[in-house]
């Protein structure tokens, strides 16, 4: 299936969920990550269980501490 | 208030611009705003808002200059290190514009003097280097109903967002609470590029100045990155609310400030 990562069309196969989605992607302290699906933000304690539909636009909101 | 003839002269690519013309310019002139953090993302949105003619500019850090800032601290050069980062700092915009009243307050924003220190000021950049001031900054604004823009840097990437209240999702809707200590990398760790501060914290100077003219669109529920290694900006669209949130929701369960446990890069 479909879906677009932080703006990016990519190929996953049916029943990704977001755990799934964010190993793959290899997102940077992944316990700490903030995803959206179609703009509206899913709890942490739902990314094992969600599975990702066709044409679901995801981001990944990271934590950004620096200013210094 | 009429501008003198210097300032017309000073001021003359603001004014010939539509969107700003002399009434703008004057808008700017009394417009007052607070600077948290005199470093990466701090300096370019001091000395960009001072050559701007913002009348009052507040600058909050407790640090002195340490040489290690020289690579993208810009608002102070290699005689001011050892001095008080804010005493630089007013040094530089005042010689930058005498137009500008700088007001530099030696301390770090705690939950004691927050609200005492945004009080005056019409919009805030959070130019701060840890998430428990980021995380302060945001629920203090909050509560005060203060506009302000948050930033954060890193190696090769940034990140921005502004808070209008009443408008748009709030830092905490977005991030929820501070990561423990250590589990994300600071900029001392992990480093940062120097012109990522320039980019990042001119871009919430522009922030400040749309918001003070009341033109264009704001970052209000959009996260914009950039990763200066692809050269993308990307803009990720927030929730218009974020139910629940724990500050700016119906309901909120912080309605005191917080010190949350200090986990900054020092500023070195």
């Amino acid at each position: 299936m479909k879906i677009n990562v932080a703006g990016t069309d990519k190929e996953y196969a049916a029943g990704t969920t977001i755990s799934q989605l964010i190993a793959a992607e290899d997102v940077e302290s992944p316990d700490y990550v903030t995803v959206s699906i179609n703009e509206d933000f899913v709890k942490s304690s739902e990314f094992s269980t969600r599975q990702l539909q066709e044409n679901d636009k995801v981001e990944f909101l990271y934590f950004m501490g620096g200013g210094c | 208030m009429g501008m003198t003839n210097d300032q017309l002269e000073r001021y003359s690519r603001h004014i010939i611009l539509k969107e700003v013309g002399g009434k703008g310019q004057k808008k700017l002139l009394q417009s007052s705003v607070l600077i948290i953090g005199a470093g990466g993302l701090g300096s370019p949105a001091a000395m960009y808002l001072a050559a701007a003619g913002i009348g009052t500019i507040g600058i909050v850090d407790a640090d002195e200059v340490d040489l290690s800032n020289l690579q993208r601290q810009i608002v102070h050069t290699t005689a001011d290190i050892g001095k008080a980062k804010v005493k630089s700092a007013k040094d530089t915009m005042e010689a930058i514009n005498p137009d500008v009243t700088v007001n530099a307050y030696r301390q770090f924003v705690t939950s004691e003097n927050i609200m005492d220190l945004i009080k005056d000021y019409d919009f805030i950049i959070d130019g701060t280097d840890n998430f428990p001031a980021k995380f302060l900054i945001n629920d203090a604004c909050v509560m005060a109903k203060k506009p302000f823009s948050h930033a954060g840097i890193i190696r090769f990437k940034g990140q921005l967002m502004t808070y209008v209240p009443g408008e748009g999702p709030c830092y905490r809707c977005v991030f929820k609470n501070p990561p423990p200590k250590d589990a994300v990398p600071t900029c001392k760790q992990a480093g940062v590029i120097g012109a990522m501060g320039g980019i990042i914290g001119s871009m919430q100077a522009m922030e400040a100045i749309k918001y003070i003219l009341g033109i264009g669109n704001l970052l209000v529920g959009k996260l914009l990155t950039y990763d200066a290694l692809t050269m993308e900006f990307h803009t990720v669209q927030l929730p218009k609310k974020v139910d629940g949130c724990a500050v700016c929701g119906d309901h909120p369960t912080i309605i005191k400030l917080i010190d949350y446990e200090q986990a900054e890069c020092s500023g070195k």
